[in-house]
């Protein structure tokens, strides 16, 4: 019996370059994709799985084409149908759930509204029976209340619920192939953990198959049965999930899983050197040989087949595939950090908050106070010289708004921020002196944001140079060479433009302009959420390596929890603005926590199919923090009544040296954690 | 997956050829070409015109009154017997050169003043906007007719007063582009920095937005052309005897029932001029990649 829903033949897809040249994106796929079963296709930005995912469908992105194979959906190859017969096939038989439900909704029709159209155009029910099914799909993604959710908008939604209404617009069609890009990417890790395990459930109740494209390894852990894994365009290891992500026989997937931070390790994860080959510009061997520890002579030469090795049900693109397992049980690097943390304060907040309402004209002029409820409130930390502290929190958290008035752009409201113990840092920018302004750098999420367009590497980097220490000539150009030699890029980079830079490249560059200034306190605003893992750990090395060199102190404001775990020496905890938990990261990660910090944590995905995540407290999103009491009495899990609602929490030192703001009693926090 | 096309390792381009690229990609579609070439054509023609020009522009006949277009006046002579041949190729010199300077004025302030109420938002930039929006709501043809009965018809008046009205709707087009970097983090980051208003706009702004003012000035010049030419036409641009297409169409529509040459040469000298600056400027939009109207990605 045919078990295959979709299959795919030899299939390849390019572009023709400027010059006339056919570059290919994909290279010969084949694969299946069967019955009833999920399989997630994994691969770094530009390894070509939201291509092939899009080829499940028949869509081939405009500028490209196929130059081989076929993409068989029922026997049907999708990619020779016209748009008549693909529109049959499309919503009906292959759904797609996208990355950003927030934008593929339409921002003004209601969400019952919309998932009608999606009723009328794929089933024949009549009004009646659309409005029943409306109320079961709503019920079936597991939104409260469906009959008062379907009058909304989607604004009115918070990111998991949008997600959720788009996977309710999925199934609208009844389809038995279901196909996602990247659907947990831009959610909190909370909301992240309940929509994986609602896509679980639907997988088990309708028996759809489902194809999961994600970079992130651990969400593809908890869903995925099958694994795909892509490499510039080419499948490198194909297989269950469990032997795939615990012992990887492809150089690649077992660098990629390395280069994961994960909760159960300390330190820093290993990093894998280089960047994946752009199209076109792939040699004659092995795609990989550039960045494979375990090369052979061969590699260089000879593109490897993929080979299926029928007592694992694994197909790996490998030489050295049966070696590997033994090569890579030697290697055992462990990465703890040496920070040199003196007991020298650097920086002091007492009783911050900040606020982003602005009062009216009248109330300056009756100088009352508009916000009681500031958006970041009684923040106190103290930062050593030469220490890493997180900010760790999900968004809306504050944790950003507190850099932003650490770096000067936000004024506080209350409290103050002291520098090198006596500087009063003022919260206007213009008032700040030249040498306080020098003295903390920022470096931003996003470095294509973060770089100016327009200018070469030398021009973003001579900025500071010129600011601060007014280097002009030669003097400046050496400088900007030794700034590229530090953070291990050639001094043949100053002439390119940031498009002409890989992501990781990017933000080396944007790492170097902050340590041009010979900064004291560098601020880390999610500084590798916008890169792929490879290249995450990469920056994350170097910016230790800095570190260690130089011993500057960095605040690093993060959601991963385990990424903030392999960087940090101290870890605060935020939700809606208030600290919940501060202490040394080994003992943060560690029962007694905060209930928030224990939501948190049960949340984090690890690659690993066996370990689960804890979800112990509901995803619902608070838009203000509350007036009074605890600011997590909203989903405590754990919550006594109302002496969490009506009174602010004491901080309590637990016997690793961790302060837990919370009412109960800390050694029963420990009972009841463990 | 279009990104995918950079050029990842191409060697560093100088101005120069950055600039030729640009004009290769221009003139690489038939519109743009056909663009470059009418608007070319001109510029030479109102450079070297003087030294070919065939007869005095000037010099009155009136033996030769209205004649029809012959070998000896190609395009046949005028109601005060000049020939209209000599007095259309010089005719395009003043309106050229005045509203060049003219754009170049508008640009300057246009530009730099939306860029400056783009960067600093807030109260100045709402009071500078809506000084702006009153001024667009004059008939900027009375604003002029005034000015330069005021002032007088000279160049060194009327430039100004042009590159004045012409710059209002650059102060929006430059604001507007500005928004769009203001938000991004290299903003953000210049300012934690410590730089000033003036080093953000001239270093990190200006590189951004220079390509969106560029092909706007480009489009304001073709307006400002015809802007021009109307003042003429009603007799407050160019004074007699100076050869001017729009005073010549302006002297010549009356007989245009029996002597049409008169009336035709200069139309057709000054529209081509004006479609020839147009096609230019669309071409620049689409070779700097910032004219939307390209197809549509999906």
């Amino acid at each position: 019996m045919n078990t295959n829903i979709q299959e795919i033949k030899d299939l390849c897809i390019g572009f023709k370059s400027q010059k006339g040249e056919q570059i290919s994106i994909l290279r010969n796929i084949t694969t299946n994709i069967r019955k009833g079963e999920t399989v997630g296709i994994v691969g770094e930005s530009g390894s070509g799985k939201s291509t092939l995912a899009l080829a499940m469908m028949g869509y081939i992105k405009h500028g490209l084409f196929t130059t081989g194979g076929e993409c068989l959906f029922k026997s049907k190859d999708l990619l020779s149908l016209n748009n008549k017969e693909l529109e049959d096939i499309r919503g009906r038989k292959i759904a797609m759930i996208p990355q950003n439900a927030g934008q593929a909704l339409t921002p003004n029709l209601k969400i019952g509204y919309q998932i009608e159209e999606a009723l009328k155009l794929h089933t024949d029910f009549n009004k009646v029976e659309r409005e029943k099914k409306i109320s079961e799909l709503l019920n079936q993604v597991r939104l409260p209340s469906p009959s008062i959710m379907a009058l909304r908008y989607p604004h009115e939604l918070s990111g998991g619920q949008q997600q959720r209404v788009a996977v309710a617009m999925a199934l609208a069609g009844n389809p038995e192939l279901l196909l996602l890009d990247e659907p947990t990417t831009g959610l909190d890790v909370t909301t992240q953990a309940h929509v994986l395990e609602l896509l679980k459930d639907i997988a088990k109740e309708t028996g759809t198959s489902m194809v999961y494209v994600s970079h992130d390894l651990g969400a593809i852990a908890q869903v995925c049965d099958r694994v795909i894994v892509m490499y510039a365009g080419e499948i490198v290891l194909e297989g269950p999930v469990r032997k795939i992500l615990k012992e990887p026989i492809h150089p690649y997937t077992y660098g990629l899983l390395k280069s994961i931070p994960k909760l159960s390790l300390s330190g820093l994860p290993d990093s894998m050197p280089g960047s994946q080959p752009q199209p076109g510009n792939i040699g004659s061997g092995c795609s990989f040989y550039d960045r494979c520890n375990f090369s052979s002579d061969e590699c260089k030469v000879k593109v490897p087949e993929l080979e299926y090795l029928s007592d694992i049900d694994t197909s790996v693109r490998c030489f050295n595939h049966s070696e590997l397992i033994s090569k890579t049980s030697e290697q055992k690097i462990t990465n703890d950090l040496k920070n040199k943390i003196t007991i020298d304060e650097i920086l002091d907040l007492k009783d911050v908050s900040i606020s982003y309402a602005k009062q009216g004209i009248i109330d300056q002029f009756l100088n009352k106070v508009t916000d009681t409820n500031p958006t970041v409130k009684d923040i106190n930390i103290n930062i050593n010289k030469g220490e890493t502290i997180a900010l760790v929190g999900e968004s809306g958290s504050g944790k950003s708004t507190i850099l932003k008035s650490i770096a000067g752009l936000l004024k506080t409201k209350d409290g103050y921020i002291k520098f090198d113990k006596e500087k009063l840092l003022s919260g206007d920018l213009k008032k700040r002196n030249s040498e306080d302004l020098r003295s903390i750098q920022l470096i931003f999420q996003n470095p294509d944001e973060s770089l100016n367009p327009n200018h070469t590497v030398e021009q973003i980097l001579s900025q500071p140079l010129k600011l601060y220490f007014g280097l002009t000539g030669s003097k400046l150009k050496t400088s900007i060479a030794e700034l590229l030699e530090k953070v291990r890029l050639g001094a043949f980079y100053m002439s390119r433009y940031p498009r002409q830079l890989s992501g990781g490249e990017k933000q080396r560059i944007a790492v170097a302009r902050a340590f041009a200034a010979r900064p004291d306190i560098i601020l880390c605003d999610e500084v590798t959420s916008a890169l792929d893992v490879s290249v995450q750990a990469a920056v994350l090395d170097l910016l230790q390596k800095l570190k260690e060199e130089l011993g500057t102190t960095y605040v690093f404001v993060s959601h991963d929890l385990a990424v903030v775990k392999a960087i940090s020496d101290r870890v605060a905890v935020l939700y809606q603005g208030r600290l919940c938990e501060i202490g040394p990261s080994k003992d943060v990660y560690q029962f007694p926590s905060h209930p928030y910090t224990e939501v948190l944590i049960g949340a984090v995905l690890e690659p690993d199919p066996d370990i689960r995540p804890k979800l112990v407290a509901e995803d619902i999103v608070e838009e203000k923090p509350p007036e009074i009491g605890c600011s997590f009495q909203g989903r405590c899990p754990r919550i006594i009544g109302d002496k969490c609602r009506n009174e602010t929490p004491p901080w309590q030192i637990g016997d690793n040296g961790n302060a837990i703001r919370c009412h109960i009693n800390i050694e029963e926090l420990k009972i009841q954690q463990s | 997956m279009e990104n995918s096309k950079n050029t990842f390792h191409e060697n560093p381009k100088s101005s120069l050829e950055k600039v030729l690229d640009i004009i290769s990609t221009m003139a690489s579609k038939p519109s743009g070409f056909i663009g470059l070439a009418i608007l070319i054509f001109h510029v030479a023609l109102a450079i070297t015109s003087p030294w070919f020009a065939p007869y005095d522009y000037k010099a009155i006949n009136p033996t030769l009154m209205l004649n029809a277009p012959s070998s000896e006046f190609w395009f046949g002579t005028d109601s005060l017997g000049r020939d209209v041949f000599t007095r259309t190729i010089l005719g395009g010199r003043t309106a050229l050169t005045i509203t060049f300077f003219g754009s170049i004025i508008a640009l300057l302030w246009g530009g730099l003043l939306g860029i400056f109420c783009g960067l600093v938002g807030g109260r100045i930039d709402d009071v500078v906007m809506r000084i702006v929006d009153a001024f667009l709501s004059i008939p900027w043809i009375l604003a002029m007719l005034l000015i330069v009965s005021l002032l007088g018809t000279t160049t060194q008046v009327l430039i100004p007063a042009l590159g004045f009205f012409y710059g209002k709707g650059i102060v929006r087009v430059a604001r507007a582009a500005t928004h769009d970097v203001i938000a991004k983090d290299f903003i953000i980051s210049a300012k934690a920095r410590g730089h000033s208003n003036l080093s953000i706009i001239w270093n990190e702004i200006l590189p951004n937005v220079r390509d969106a003012i560029l092909v706007e000035g480009a489009m304001r010049w073709s307006w400002m052309l015809l802007g021009f030419s109307s003042l003429s036409f009603l007799g407050f641009g160019v004074s007699p005897p100076t050869p001017d297409w729009g005073l010549m169409i302006s002297n010549a529509r009356g007989l245009m029932s029996f002597a049409w040459w008169a009336v035709i040469a200069p139309i057709v000298g000054l529209s081509s001029l004006i479609i020839g600056i147009n096609l230019t400027a669309d071409a620049f939009a689409k070779a700097l990649g910032i004219d939307r109207s390209t197809k549509a990605p999906v």
